[in-house]
Order: C-alpha cells, then sequence, then structure tokens
C-alpha cells in the first residue's frame, strides 16, 4: 500500500528531525560559556572544588558520550536534575505540562471550530458585510498584542464584572468546574489570537476551491450554497486548513508564554521563564526538547491528514 | 431569424427573446458591457432532442445554461424569457431555481473528469439530486442509479458506484454524469459537449449509450456541441448559433443536406483540403529506429519498439487514442524522455538520447508546436518579443534587423504588423496558434512536431491553420511530425501515416496506403468510429464494428 508507506515516511521523517532537535539544543548549550559545575557552585569556586563537582556529573567525558547519556536518560523519562533547586525535572514538569496541555485543549475545542465555522461562513456571504465584519473581527483580535488582550480581558471580566478571576492558579485539589471557571480568561484570550489565521487559511482555502468544475456541478444539482461549501468545497480544503490549524494548536502550547505569565498559570511557559532567569540550562534544555516535540508532532499529524484526506491516496486505481 | 419555425405543440421549453449580457473588462480600457446572446428564441417539446451548433462563442453553453437559470461566470440573463412547464423560471426566485435545478433540469459537462467531486463516492453524488429534492428514498436512488449503470453499459454496475471519480475511465465517468442526469427523473437534460473531450473510439460508445438512454426514458434534451457529424446522430432538430445570434433553425435532415444559409453551409462542409501525397525519398530528415521509452526508471513500457521516417518536406501524421503514445513519441524525438533503446538520427547525424546533451544546431532545426497555444506562450511578453526570441537566441538578431524578420514571419502566417505589440490575451484562440507557429519557423526548422495543434480550435479556424501549415511546408521544405487523433485532419496533411495503439506502431506507411482496405482491426476502428454527416450512421458504426474501444 502506498499510502502506509507515505505515512511510515512521515513518521520516519519526524522522529530523524526530533534526534536532530536534541542534537541542536545539545550543542547549543555546549557552546555556551561556562559549564554546569561553574554555574553550580558560582564564581568563588575553587578549581579543585570544580574539578571535584565535574568528576562527579560526567563532565569530563567527551561531548559526545555526554549527549548519548542525556539521551538515553531522555528516553527512559529522565530528564535529569534542575540546578536551581536540585529536584528531579521530570516530577517538576509532570503537573505543569498537563495544566498547559489543559488550557490548550480547551482553547483548541473553542477555537478550531470556530474557525472553521467562521471561514465557511465568510466563504458563504463572501464581499458580503458578513465577510467583511468577520474578516474584520478576526484580524483586529490577531493584531492585538496578547498581553494587551489579557489585561482587557481581565479588566472587564475580573475586575468590573468580576465574572471570573483574574489569576489563573489551579491546583490539584480543585474540582473540575473551578478549572474551567479559572482557565476561563486566558482560554479566550488565546482563542483570540489564533482565530484569524485560521479562519483565513480556511476562507483563501475554500474559495480556492469554489473555482472547480464540481462545484458548478453541486449548484446545477439545485443545493444551497452552504451544503455546497460543507459538502463539496470544505472536504477538498482540507489538506492547507489542517496544515494552519496544526500550527496554531501548536502555538497554544509553546506559544503561550506570555498569557501564562499574565494570569499567573501555573504551565510550561511560566516554569520555562522561571528557569530562563536561573540560568537553569538543564531545564531549558528539557523544555525546549518538549516543546520541539510537540511542534513536530502536530506537523507531522498535519502531513499525515493531508496524505489520508486525498481519495486518489486512500483508494488507488 | 431565416426561417419559420417549425410548428410544436406539447412544449417542455420555450425560451423567449433571450438577452445575454456580460461585462468585460479589456487591458488599459473601462470595464464595457458586452452582449452574449442577443435575443435568441426557441422551443422544445418533450421527449425531442434540440441541437444547438455553432464555434465557441457562439453563446450556446449559455443558451443551454439559461434553460437551468444559470450563468456562468459573471454572465447575467437581463432580458426575455425562459418557461420551462409553462412558468418563467427567471422569475422563480432564489429557492424557485433551486428546486428546479436537479429536478426538472440536469445538467452533464463536458469534462466529466473535473465535474465529478474527487471527495467523494460516484454513488454519492449520483443520487444527490434525488435525496435533496426528496424524488426517492436513498435506496430507491441507488437501484434506480445501478439500473442506469446498466442501461449505459458501464462495467460491474452494482459496484461502480463505490468508486472514486479517480478511479473510472475518462469515457466511463461521461456515462456515469448521464446516469447522474437521469437519476432523478428530470424532464430536460442538458447535453453540453459530452463526448468532446473523449477520443473518438470511446466517443461513438458514450454517443450510443446516450442516444438509447434519452430514447428509453423519453426525456428531452439540448444537445451541444461544435460537432455536425455528433448532433446529426441524436438530434431531432439543429440550431445553428453564430456570435449568440440564430442563424439557421430546422430538422437534422435538412440542416445537414440542405442549408439555406451561407454560414450553415460553411459548417456543413468543412475540413476539405486535398492534399497530394508526396513519394518518400531515399534519405529521410529523421529516423526513429527501434526506440523503446518508458516512465518511471522502466516501470511503465510507453513506446515499444518503434520505427519511423519523416522525408524532408513531408509530414508524417502520427494518429492513435489518448495513452497510445503519440505525444511521448514526440517527446523521446525532442530528448525531454530519453529513450531507453534504439537511435534517433535526424539530418544524417545520431542525436543525442539527453536533451541536455544535444547541439544548439539539433534544437535549432527541431521545433515544436504544441496544443494550448495560450500556456506555450509567456502572458507577459508581446508578440514582437515572442517571436523574436529564437531570432536572438539561435541567430543573435538585434534591433532592426530582428524586428524586420519579425514583421517578414508575422507576414507569412498571415496576421500583420499590427499584432507586434499586442500580448497573447488580446489575440483569439487560432491567432496564438499562428504565432506559435510564427515562433517555431523563427528558428529556420528543418522538422517541426506539430502535437494536437488544431484539437482546441473551432472546425472553421483548425481549417485556417492547415492551410497555413501546408503552404508554409511548400515555402519552406520543412517537415511536420503531426500528432493528432482526428482522422479528418490526417487525411488533409499527412503523406504517410503511423497508427499507434498502445505504444506500438501497428499500422505504417504511405497515406493511400493505410487508408486503404484491408485494415488491421484497429485501424478499421480508428477509421469507422469517426462521425460521419449522415442520419443514421451511428447505428451502422456500431453494428459493423469489429473489436471494442480501448476506454471500455
Amino acid at each position: 500500500m502506498q499510502i502506509l508507506k507515505l505515512i511510515a515516511q512521515r513518521i520516519a521523517l519526524g522522529i530523524l528531525l526530533l534526534f536532530a532537535v536534541s542534537v541542536l539544543i545539545f550543542a547549543g548549550t555546549e557552546i555556551l560559556p561556562g559549564d554546569v559545575a561553574a554555574s553550580i557552585l558560582g564564581q568563588s569556586a575553587t578549581p579543585q572544588a570544580l574539578e571535584n563537582l565535574r568528576r562527579e556529573l560526567g563532565l569530563n567525558e567527551p561531548a559526545i558520550v555526554r549527549y548519548f547519556t542525556w539521551l538515553g536518560g531522555l528516553l527512559t523519562g529522565d530528564l535529569g536534575t534542575a540546578l536551581s533547586n536540585r529536584m528531579d525535572i521530570a516530577t517538576s514538569i509532570w503537573p505543569r505540562l498537563k495544566n498547559t496541555l489543559f488550557l490548550a485543549f480547551w482553547a483548541a475545542v473553542v477555537s478550531v471550530p470556530l474557525a472553521l465555522i467562521l471561514g465557511m461562513l465568510a466563504v458563504r456571504y463572501r464581499n458580503g458585510w458578513i465577510d467583511k465584519a468577520i474578516s474584520g473581527f478576526a484580524l483586529a483580535s490577531t493584531s492585538l498584542p496578547e498581553f494587551f488582550i489579557g489585561y482587557v480581558l481581565i479588566f472587564f471580566f475580573a475586575v468590573k464584572l468580576n465574572w471570573f478571576p483574574s489569576f489563573s492558579t489551579v491546583h490539584e485539589a480543585m474540582s473540575f468546574g473551578d478549572r474551567m471557571k479559572a482557565i476561563a480568561l486566558p482560554a479566550t484570550a488565546l482563542t483570540l489570537v489564533v482565530l484569524a489565521h485560521m479562519m483565513r487559511m480556511t476562507r483563501a482555502a475554500i474559495l480556492n476551491v469554489m473555482q472547480s468544475a464540481y462545484i458548478e456541478t453541486a449548484e446545477l444539482k439545485g443545493l444551497s450554497q452552504f451544503d455546497i461549501i460543507r459538502r463539496h468545497a470544505f472536504p477538498n480544503a482540507i489538506a492547507p486548513i489542517v496544515n494552519v490549524v496544526m500550527l496554531n494548536l501548536a502555538f497554544l502550547v509553546v506559544g503561550v508564554v506570555v498569557i501564562e505569565v499574565i494570569f499567573v498559570y501555573p504551565g510550561m511557559g511560566q516554569y520555562l521563564v522561571d528557569h530562563v532567569t536561573k540560568r537553569d540550562v538543564p531545564v531549558v534544555q528539557a523544555v525546549g526538547l518538549i516543546f520541539a516535540a510537540v511542534y513536530i508532532t502536530l506537523n507531522m499529524i498535519a502531513d499525515i491528514a493531508a496524505i489520508v484526506s486525498n481519495p486518489r491516496l486512500r483508494h488507488p486505481r | 431569424m431565416a426561417n419559420p419555425a417549425p410548428k410544436h405543440d406539447g412544449r417542455l421549453l420555450e425560451i423567449r427573446n433571450l438577452r445575454i449580457e456580460a461585462t468585460s473588462y479589456p487591458p488599459g480600457e473601462p470595464p464595457k458591457n458586452i452582449t452574449i446572446v442577443h435575443d435568441v428564441s426557441l422551443t422544445l417539446e418533450r421527449g425531442k432532442v434540440l441541437g444547438l451548433i455553432g464555434e465557441s462563442g457562439a453563446g450556446k453553453s449559455t443558451i443551454g445554461l439559461s434553460s437551468m437559470a444559470y450563468g456562468r461566470g459573471g454572465v447575467r440573463i437581463t432580458g426575455g424569457e425562459v418557461l420551462l412547464n409553462g412558468r418563467d423560471i427567471l422569475k422563480a426566485g432564489k429557492r424557485g431555481i433551486r428546486r428546479i435545478r436537479g429536478r426538472e433540469v440536469c445538467y452533464v459537462a463536458q469534462s466529466a473528469a473535473a465535474a465529478f467531486n474527487p471527495a467523494h463516492k460516484l454513488m454519492d453524488q449520483v443520487v444527490e439530486a434525488a435525496l435533496q429534492h426528496g424524488t426517492a428514498s436513498r435506496a430507491e436512488a441507488e437501484k434506480r442509479a445501478k439500473a442506469l449503470f446498466r442501461k449505459l453499459s458501464l462495467p460491474d454496475p452494482d459496484n461502480i458506484g463505490n468508486r472514486y471519480p479517480h478511479q473510472v475511465s475518462g469515457g466511463q465517468l461521461q456515462r456515469v454524469m448521464t446516469a447522474m442526469a437521469l437519476c432523478s427523473e428530470p424532464d430536460l437534460i442538458v447535453f453540453d459537449e459530452p463526448t468532446t473531450a473523449l477520443d473518438v473510439t470511446t466517443q461513438i460508445d458514450v454517443l450510443a449509450a446516450i442516444k438509447d438512454a434519452i430514447r428509453d426514458t423519453g426525456v428531452a434534451a439540448l444537445y451541444i456541441t461544435h460537432d455536425l457529424a455528433v448532433v446529426a446522430q441524436i438530434a431531432d432538430e439543429i440550431i445553428v448559433l453564430r456570435n449568440g445570434k440564430l442563424v439557421e433553425w430546422g430538422d437534422t435532415q435538412q440542416i445537414i443536406k440542405e442549408p439555406r444559409q451561407e454560414y450553415t453551409n460553411q459548417l456543413v462542409s468543412v475540413h476539405r483540403i486535398d492534399h497530394q501525397e508526396k513519394p518518400a525519398t531515399s534519405s529521410p530528415i529523421l529516423s526513429v529506429k527501434n526506440v523503446t521509452a518508458a516512465y518511471g526508471h522502466g516501470a511503465i513500457r510507453v513506446l515499444k519498439d518503434v520505427s519511423v521516417d519523416i522525408h524532408p518536406g513531408q509530414t508524417l501524421a502520427v494518429v492513435g487514442e489518448s495513452g497510445s503514445g503519440k505525444s511521448t513519441l514526440a517527446r523521446a524525438i525532442t530528448g525531454l524522455l530519453p529513450p531507453m533503446e534504439g537511435t534517433i538520427t535526424f539530418a544524417g547525424r545520431t542525436l543525442a538520447n539527453r536533451l541536455a546533451d544535444r547541439q544548439r544546431e539539433d534544437l535549432r532545426e527541431l521545433q515544436m508546436i504544441y496544443q494550448m497555444a495560450d500556456v506555450a506562450m509567456n502572458p507577459r511578453q508581446t508578440v514582437a518579443e515572442i517571436i523574436g526570441r529564437p531570432l536572438e537566441f539561435y541567430f543573435g538578431m538585434r534591433g532592426r534587423q530582428r524586428d524586420a524578420r519579425v514583421a517578414e514571419l508575422l507576414d507569412k502566417i498571415e496576421m500583420g504588423k499590427g499584432f507586434a505589440d499586442r500580448y497573447p490575451a488580446e489575440l483569439s484562440g487560432g491567432q496564438k496558434q499562428r504565432v506559435c507557429i510564427a515562433r517555431a519557423l523563427a528558428a529556420k526548422p528543418r522538422l517541426i512536431i506539430c502535437d494536437e495543434v488544431t484539437s482546441a480550435l473551432d472546425p472553421l479556424v483548425a481549417h485556417g491553420i492547415l492551410r497555413l501549415l501546408l503552404d508554409l511546408q511548400a515555402e519552406e521544405d520543412v517537415a511536420y511530425l503531426f500528432i493528432t487523433h482526428d482522422l479528418a485532419t490526417v487525411k488533409a496533411i499527412a503523406d504517410s501515416i503511423a497508427v499507434m495503439y498502445r505504444g506500438e506502431v501497428v499500422r505504417y506507411g504511405p497515406k493511400s496506403q493505410v487508408l486503404t482496405p484491408p485494415f488491421d482491426d484497429y485501424t478499421d476502428l480508428l477509421l469507422s468510429s469517426v462521425p460521419e454527416m449522415e442520419v443514421g450512421w451511428l447505428e451502422r458504426a456500431i453494428s459493423g464494428r469489429r473489436m471494442a474501444s480501448a476506454g471500455n
């Protein structure tokens, strides 16, 4: 089967890419001046103490060996130890990753269907006032910086109306309802940020398909405009749309730093920012690799979706 | 209108004083309104077939689609009435029109391959209109569709509906589209050039299937085509259109046998060129010896052991259906697809297999003209730049010398100097093809490969191009390798003929010999499939066939 081969190729490429990124991340931190031992002990450390710590941490081994030790740890779920607080990185990342994915999931659940429906509506009423209003609203919300949107939401919905908390702190003991209430504002802000891109792409991709002869066939069957868009245009526009949707989903996971900081949401972004300021290299490496993995996986899914949505590949002659 | 319309009762469709307009945007000028259809009136009785014929721009598709209150590409119906089943559908409103489309009137497009949605199974698309209008349940509609597939002699009628459009051949798709139109049991079907994109051998099957289906279901039809011989097989009456005006309306027999208008007469007597066959010489200009070529690193062999010769100043016509390897032969000769085996000798020297390894002289002396003239030219260059380019490239001509030669070439293709500064978009289809011919001639070639150069043109325009090519051959002593699927063209222009079938040359020799019986089965099929302007030809041709066409 040609299609299985294509999909297997994509997956293999994705894994290869992930390894390449891990090399880059490792090499990047290798190039930086100083090493982990110097960062731990500070500037006043004696050469003997540095030497001892280096031996203890295995820093005297060649870079290749250390890379594979690090990689081996990653593959077995050991992300190493944070320098700043000597905590196991994996145990401190896990709850934060869950929080980030929770927020991203609900932002995606709202924004993706909304973007698709708005895109189809814009095509249905193309060049009319509904189309212009949708495009105008979506573009405006994207052009505004996310911190601005965040503060506007806090000002109205938390301060003035008091509907939602302005701090989105969540913890293990919270009920699902409380959690949802806590993430309402950051999820809204994220939705507004990613909406326009997906909606505009949906509109453009469908409009492109609307030129096809089979759209005329559908019109001459007496189908309504919206049925034509939904049944005949949309299935042929999936590939470009999925690509943009996945890019935005990836942004929901890795691009939330600003939003998490504004809403004091205990996710990956905040964790990353905290440790960047503390020059905690192993944490930055681990978070960077997780973000890279999210990006690569989602884009791989987009590629596979594009392959699967093509009937010529799904049903060869 | 030239003659009184025949008497009618039981009218299904009546178009009165139809006027259709569009806005055109000529480059560098303000938009202007143009009238595409000028006050055309026609009537169609229940169960009858009316042929609409004319060249491109005659307004035949536009008139056909007006019976569904549809204007393609921004065209506006601005006047007149379209009475269907006694009511004016132009006044039906958006919802009213939707209830008519796909229920009372259905449409069969020229290219079924483009008109089917690639994302859905055939059956889903075939029954869609019937379900949309609630005329049948899904099970009933599918049962009806399968019966129609059987009637249209599609292979495996019970399961073909589970296939996707790309899994079915072009001729089959055209029949599935006819089944789709018939499935909602409409009163009228608009057939818009349904066989034009098909090979002759496939066309005859589809034509017969459509004719039987029309007869058995009693549906009325508007049959749009530019081919009088085709419409003569199927229509009860014919309307001849030109530039959006009605030229002549009459019985099929009267139109093809006793046309009353000069223009109809021209259409009826098109493509008659008497070309005297030239004898073969001892030294061919191009000699293709035992050439085998394949796509996909030898996986799919598309040319098998092909050997042909072309003599200086003569024309070799290569005929066959699509997929027979005609264009691949051209690609092998030009080096675009390097042959796996065999040799190609040109003007006494052996040509390198790969295009990149060839000398500039080889490139210059071997030129090509393509089917789609408009995509073979850079839309951002003027005619003078397009023709001037080979002059600069091969001969290093510049400035006044080049301009003089461009003017000379424009003169040769019977276009004046005034065209030099025009862009391709400002030219008609025939003029574009003439510019391509001039561009090929500019290189002073000894052989020009013409790949279906007249296939996209109206018969009268194609006739002009063939005349021009023959005149140029006499003047410049250039040889042609003429690839075509149209046997009338072959008779007009060839000195020798190679008939290709599935990558092999099945018949080859001087024209007189190839076209004289006894024929091999394939040549017989090919020759007997060319429609003749004769009522009843279709039935005779079908019953006299010795082998089924490859598209089946």
